[in-house]
């Protein structure tokens, strides 16, 4: 085949793909980095961070849904495409109440990793400060709502892989949030396990392991030693051993 | 019946136990109870085997559902901004303070809540209201109190005063559609007659030669739409009629379901007898509910005819029939994959594309999905001819277009015109004078001032699905596009992070402008998180919720200059307006107990 049947530039840069690739797919296979929160290829591509946005011809599309077309030219890393995401961020920050120097995922935590990558340095927007309960019923995990950033990851792992359907999206607009299969509401009283897929998945710092606070130390952390466009996504890099928890 | 068995009767009288169904059942249990209890979550989980986080969130996706009791009277007062022109606001205070309510809390003896909610498509007729989903027309200070003696009476809606129900249709100019109010030129199975005196390929020929588009605004040919899903590569095909008609200020697809029924069943008969469809729905808006009884008599009367149901017209392998669905309260769902994610029971979240829905659409099978003014003008193009169509209209927009007039104005309602009509010429026929400007396709439309008023009805030029709303020259129209700021964050369905949150900080900054705090820095704020929504949205509604801001920006600057604050800064609180709770408490009210006013 030649080139131009099955490649598409990535900033210039050929990038090969097979029929039924999106841009995200044969930019991951390739080893080139187009930043993202919601896309894991392990799943449905879900379109909704549009962190992983990249201009085709003048026209924005989210690279994880898009498919991928012979002789496409995509813009990955122009000034407009860069300040746009580094906008996105900025509004994931300010929507819920992330604050990294006293999270337990910071230096393994995607949205960080990313902020950091684009350029971020403050969240200029006014904050929300929304007030949302830490659910710590559960033995072996917590979620700190404060942190979700809708990317649905876990409402996926747990349907697709799972089959426990743990976890799932209420309300609408900037009342959507996420919400657990039980009787309460809690996680506690879900069917939801340690050993879940869906407990593996979160790109920040949401779901969290119990009992094993900042075993790690902070600085000695997987994007601490290297950009996420080095070494990927944080799941990626979870063995499932607690002591790899974040790459370590 | 007891609640309980009131929710049992509703969950059994379900003929399967297809997800498809939830919604439906939903509407029914808030209908009968005013909210959807626990109890009936329960149940219905077990039912239709779903999780019961799953129900709890399509219960919070749609607005006219609840899972707390509303009481007796539920009611919702349309908030759009027409119906605030006509001076539903004031209205809202009377019947709050009447009744002795807040706005948005059940009344402590569990009677009456009082709450606004999204443009009702009564604008030619306002201020309206709905009550327990009817729809109250003409709202004056005598109607608000008569309601409010009714309510303390406990008087059944059925016992209201019917005049408070009616609803006029206020046609003011018909043209192609509309001209044959007698139906004799193309009567009542005219279009399937012509389709089974030629062909489907034929027929499919005919509606592509009239170049008819989508009426929804968009402008996706018809024919050709049709024709894709005619070619897709499946055994099932659904025809799907868009009558979730929420842009605020139109109320075209109303008019036609009340008086023009027959005539849309007849084009989405023809769709599917061209593209090999045996089941339709029509998805009705839940503001429209009180058609639900007179549509489903409309297609009775059509199975009695032979016009719909197995054998249509006596031909063999003509199979067609259509159910209405209800929608409740949601206005992306008019958005045509979200309409279809809806019409399968759930939240309604705009679907990733492609695929698109003729390949992909209701339960993943090819969907035609058209709007209801579509299907009326396809049945009349089957049985009339292509060229009867393509004779009015512009070449790139042929045929008619249905407007729904409303605002400043002395003869709102409908008004059918060849596309290519000025808007010059609008006004002058609805009778608008000291016009300042008007907002054309809605919220999601264009802001166009008077000096514009040359500028035609086109998809080439201003297109419309509808909605034309006039403002005079003593109309703030800062108040307008505020009332779509918070109008597209109340609507945003929260799946992407523009909409979900640029929508949010846009509608503060709009707030800090009409409040008189907004600096330059506001201005330059309010562009780049438009244009942000604009490029990354991920759905329609996303990308044209600044429309009004940008429009405002841009072509209205001395209106903007005007509310501007002189300093170079103003932070995004009120440091004084934060100070009431403290004053509250302490009943003080002293220029001491204020910040910022002492001079």
């Amino acid at each position: 085949m030649s080139e131009t049947q099955n490649t598409f530039r990535l900033d210039g840069i050929a990038i090969e793909f097979s029929a039924g690739d999106t841009l995200m797919d044969a930019a991951l296979r390739a080893g080139a980095y187009i930043p993202h929160l919601c896309h894991n290829p392990e799943f449905t591509p879900h379109g909704s961070c549009r962190v992983c946005l990249v201009d085709i011809g003048g026209r924005q599309v989210s690279a994880c849904t898009q498919p991928a077309a012979a002789g496409l030219e995509v813009d990955n890393s122009s000034d407009t495409i860069v300040t746009a995401r580094r906008h996105l961020l900025q509004m994931l920050f300010v929507e819920g109440n992330h604050v990294c120097p006293g999270c337990e995922k910071s230096g393994a935590c995607q949205l960080q990793a990313v902020a950091y990558y684009t350029g971020m340095l403050a969240p200029h927007y006014t904050h929300f400060f929304p007030r949302r309960a830490v659910d710590a019923s559960h033995p072996d995990t917590a979620i700190d709502f404060n942190r979700c950033i809708l990317c649905e990851l876990c409402v996926r792992a747990s349907h697709d892989i799972d089959h426990k359907d743990v976890f799932s999206i209420g309300g609408r607009g900037l009342r959507s949030h996420l919400t657990i299969n039980s009787s309460s509401g809690k996680l506690g009283d879900s069917t939801f396990a340690v050993t879940d897929k869906a407990a593996r998945v979160c790109p920040v710092g949401a779901i969290l392991p119990k009992h094993r606070g900042y075993k790690q130390p902070i600085g000695e952390r997987l994007y601490d030693r290297q950009p996420i466009n080095i070494v990927g996504d944080v799941a990626a890099h979870k063995s499932g051993d607690p002591g790899d928890e974040y790459g370590g | 019946m007891t609640q309980d068995e009131i929710i049992q009767s509703i969950i059994a009288a379900t003929g399967n136990t297809d997800r498809s169904l939830l919604l439906q059942i939903l509407i029914q249990i808030q209908q009968r109870l005013s909210y959807i209890p626990g109890d009936a979550i329960t149940q219905l989980a077990a039912r239709l085997q779903l999780p019961e986080a799953d129900i709890r969130g399509v219960i919070g996706f749609y607005s006219f559902l609840q899972e707390q009791a509303r009481g007796d009277y539920d009611i919702l007062l349309s908030d759009s901004i027409t119906d605030h022109m006509l001076g539903s606001r004031r209205l809202l205070q009377q019947l709050c303070e009447t009744l002795g309510v807040q706005a948005g809390v059940p009344r402590a003896d569990g009677r009456v809540t009082v709450d606004t909610t999204a443009c009702t498509g009564i604008c030619d007729q306002g201020p309206a209201l709905l009550v327990n989903g009817q729809v109250v027309s003409q709202l004056d200070a005598e109607r608000i109190e008569h309601i409010c003696k009714l309510i303390e009476s406990a008087t059944d809606t059925a016992q209201w005063p019917a005049k408070f129900f009616q609803i006029s249709d206020n046609i003011r100019r018909r043209d192609l559609l509309l001209a044959d109010e007698t139906a004799t030129a193309s009567p009542a199975g005219s279009a399937l007659h012509a389709l089974l005196g030629s062909d489907a390929d034929a027929m499919l020929a005919v509606i592509e030669q009239s170049d008819l588009r989508g009426r929804g605004g968009a402008g996706f040919y018809t024919g050709k739409k049709w024709r894709y899903c005619k070619q897709a590569n499946a055994a099932t095909r659904y025809v799907v009629c868009n009558a979730d008609e929420g842009e605020p200020g139109t109320f075209k697809d109303r008019v036609l379901l009340n008086r023009y029924a027959d005539s849309v069943f007849e084009g989405m008969t023809l769709c599917a007898g061209v593209i090999g469809a045996r089941q339709g729905y029509l998805y009705l808006r839940g503001e429209y509910r009180y058609l639900l009884e007179p549509l489903q008599r409309v297609l009775q009367q059509r199975r009695d005819n032979g016009l719909l149901g197995a054998r249509i017209l006596g031909q063999d392998g003509f199979d067609f029939d259509i159910d209405i669905h209800l929608g409740a309260g949601a206005y992306i769902c008019g958005e045509e994959s979200s309409l279809i994610e809806s019409l399968e029971g759930k939240r309604g979240i705009p679907r990733n594309r492609p695929p698109f829905p003729v390949t992909h659409g209701y339960r993943n099978r090819p969907t035609v999905v058209n709007n209801v003014e579509t299907f009326m003008a396809a049945a009349k193009i089957a049985a009339l001819g292509a060229d009867w169509f393509r004779h009015a209209g512009t070449p790139e927009s042929t045929g008619t277009k249905l407007l729904s007039i409303s605002g400043d104005c002395a003869r709102p309602g409908i008004y059918e015109y060849p596309f290519g009509v000025t808007i010059k010429q609008v006004l002058d026929d609805c009778g608008a004078t000291d016009t300042q400007a008007v907002q054309i396709a809605g919220a999601a439309g264009t802001t166009l001032p008077l000096a514009n008023a040359g500028r035609r009805i086109a998809f080439e030029d201003v297109s419309t699905g509808g909605s034309f709303m006039i403002f005079n020259q003593d109309r703030p129209l800062v108040d307008m596009v505020q009332n779509f700021a918070h109008f597209f964050f109340h609507e945003s369905c929260g799946f992407c992070t523009p909409c979900r949150v640029g929508g949010a900080l846009l509608k503060d900054l709009i707030d800090k402008l009409v409040n008189g705090h907004a600096t330059q820095y506001d201005i330059a704020e309010m562009k780049q998180i438009s244009t942000l929504m604009q490029q990354a949205s991920h759905c329609g509604l996303g990308s044209t919720a600044p429309n009004p801001v940008l429009d405002l920006l841009h072509r209205f600057p001395q209106l903007v200059a005007d509310r501007l604050a002189h300093s170079g800064y103003e932070p995004a609180f009120d440091l004084d307006a934060a100070l009431q709770d403290a004053r509250d408490i302490s009943g003080r009210d002293d220029p001491g107990a204020h910040i910022g006013r002492h001079s």
